[in-house]
């Protein structure tokens, strides 16, 4: 445990050291305080004291950034040969990923945390509904890890961290849109299967305020399972063939 | 501690980068690897640094097998990568106390070390710049300070002193001297000088396989058993008689001038024997005068090049 937090603790100051970190946080209150408040469906335009501009934004920005934020963790790594020193020092493969997870998370959940203004001042606007906001930011955090951990997967599998990166996007998009695309064109048992593979369903009844069992089980195995599939490709040097 | 490599073998795919080694380091022993480039040298440091597994095979530190006692290995290895790959974002103190910290170092003696090890690398002015911003040179001492940060008894060099230049090459092969006296160093180059300078052991790797295993002086003499003596006689007349009187001595087995020169021969004596004796006793009786007489010693890399040629 404490490896996991001294590389995850290295990786947030990297973060922070390369501008990294200031610029995703200020394009994510930028983009998402401007579709928030001044454009588009915004919540003036709603007229009620809820968050849910917010969270629709929310829920597109994260789908950019976390893979612009995963993309360099493993692939720079790979390409600079630092991963093999890393991976000599008394560090197990698995301390390894769980570090850059939890560096990733630690990062967006500050930069969620940076959105609480917008809860206080809605707050201040009218009678909002305080369950649904807080499980608003549980369903996001939820959704970050997701896309952290097929960032993680994703960057694993390259050196390139472009290929990284979009790779990871489409992967996302399967998860965000298409899984759901699928779900409206078939009926039946494989309509339910996409239907339960599509983020958005499971992310919607969250942000509205339902924590379902499932739901928070969707998105914990979709991330255990990137998580897992990013550890084998990093361990794939020991494959004896 | 000793290290004990037990036929090794790796596979990539189809090619074997090493091929059924197996040789020993011991405790205060520098251990040189020698060998062409793609030999196999760095896939054999990468396996006894617990990067990877061998495809057959197994390493032992101190009796236990690098398979099972992966991460305790771990700890008392240091290891300087090929081409030294550091974190370029990062500061050099920062980077020095996250190895120490990942190699176990508690809180209470990190600073302590760290101070040692920018003491003993010679990184003082350049502590706080970030790794990037560092020449070559300092970079490759950054490199070996958080190798050895942890205090390890293992320590596994990969080229360490590939493009310092020639003052940082002599202080870095005169620190890893000072901590060969007590730890067990396995070091590769393929800089021929270098090995005779700081190791106590060679062995040469060619395709995957060891092909000679020594001291550099054992070394020179499996490959030369014949004695070979640079003679130079002056005042001797023709040429040609000169070379016939020297064959005629019983333990020369072969005379061969010197090119580009007139009165210099090269002698080979038969296995075994010596000749200088009778070569000067000769020259004495014919009132010759023998202005040079030396042994020719065989060159380390005439005796790579002879057992890395395909």
């Amino acid at each position: 445990m404490k490896k996991i937090w001294i590389i995850a603790v290295r990786e947030l100051k990297t973060f922070f050291d390369s501008l990294t970190a200031y610029v995703l946080i200020i394009a994510f209150l930028g983009l998402s305080g401007f579709f928030t408040w001044l454009f588009g469906s915004d919540i003036f335009l709603m007229g009620q004291a809820t968050l849910q501009p917010f969270f629709s934004v929310a829920y597109w920005t994260l789908f950019f950034f976390t893979p612009a934020l995963t993309m360099r963790m493993l692939a720079e790594e790979n390409k600079t040969g630092t991963i093999e020193l890393l991976l000599t020092k008394a560090v197990t493969d698995w301390q390894v990923i769980l570090g850059k997870f939890f560096a990733c998370l630690m990062l967006i959940c500050l930069a969620l945390a940076l959105t609480l203004p917008y809860y206080i001042s809605v707050w201040a606007l009218g009678p909002i509904d305080h369950g649904s906001v807080w499980c608003g930011y549980l369903g996001l955090i939820l959704m970050s890890m997701t896309y952290i951990s097929i960032g993680l997967f994703t960057s694993s599998v390259t050196n390139n961290q472009i290929v990284a990166f979009l790779l990871s996007l489409f992967i996302g998009v399967f998860f965000l849109i298409i899984f759901n695309v699928m779900s409206s064109n078939f009926t039946g048992q494989i309509g339910e299967i996409f239907s339960y593979l599509s983020l958005s369903s499971h992310f919607d009844s969250i942000s509205r305020g339902v924590i379902d069992s499932k739901d928070v089980i969707f998105f914990l195995s979709v991330s255990i399972f990137g998580l897992i599939l990013a550890e084998l490709s990093l361990s794939k040097r020991n494959i004896v063939d | 501690m000793n290290i004990v490599v037990e036929n090794l073998t790796k596979k990539y795919g189809m090619q074997k980068a090493v091929d059924d080694i197996s040789f020993h380091a011991n405790t205060g022993e520098i251990l040189g690897f020698l060998g062409p480039n793609g030999a196999g040298k760095t896939t054999t440091m990468k396996i006894i640094s617990c990067f990877m597994v061998p495809t057959s095979g197994d390493v032992k530190v101190n009796g236990r097998s690098i398979l099972s006692n992966n991460e305790d290995i771990k700890k008392r290895i240091g290891y300087l990568p090929e081409n030294n790959p550091l974190y370029y974002d990062m500061p050099v103190m920062e980077y020095l106390a996250f190895a120490g910290e990942l190699q176990g170092i508690g809180k209470d003696k990190l600073h302590g070390k760290i101070t040692a090890m920018i003491h003993t690398c010679g990184l003082n002015e350049e502590k706080h710049k970030k790794i990037g911003e560092l020449s070559k040179g300092f970079r490759q001492r950054v490199g070996l300070a958080q190798a050895l940060i942890h205090d390890p008894e293992i320590l596994i060099l990969d080229e360490p002193t590939s493009g310092l230049d020639p003052n940082q090459i002599t202080e870095i092969r005169k620190l890893i001297r000072q901590i060969g006296k007590e730890k067990t160093v396995i070091l590769s180059t393929h800089i021929l000088p270098e090995v005779e300078a700081t190791c106590d052991r060679i062995l040469i790797i060619n395709n995957g396989k060891i092909v000679a295993d020594g001291t550099p002086g054992t070394l020179r003499k499996q490959s030369h058993g014949n004695e070979v003596l640079q003679v130079q006689i002056a005042d001797a007349g023709n040429m040609d008689e000169v070379i016939s009187t020297l064959q005629a001595i019983e333990t020369i087995q072969m005379v061969d001038p010197l090119p580009g020169s007139a009165d210099t021969f090269i002698l080979q004596s038969e296995p075994g024997a010596t000749s200088r004796r009778a070569v000067f006793n000769l020259c004495v009786q014919k009132k010759w005068v023998l202005t040079e007489m030396k042994p020719v010693e065989t060159k380390l890399e005439d005796i790579f090049r002879e057992l890395t040629k395909d």
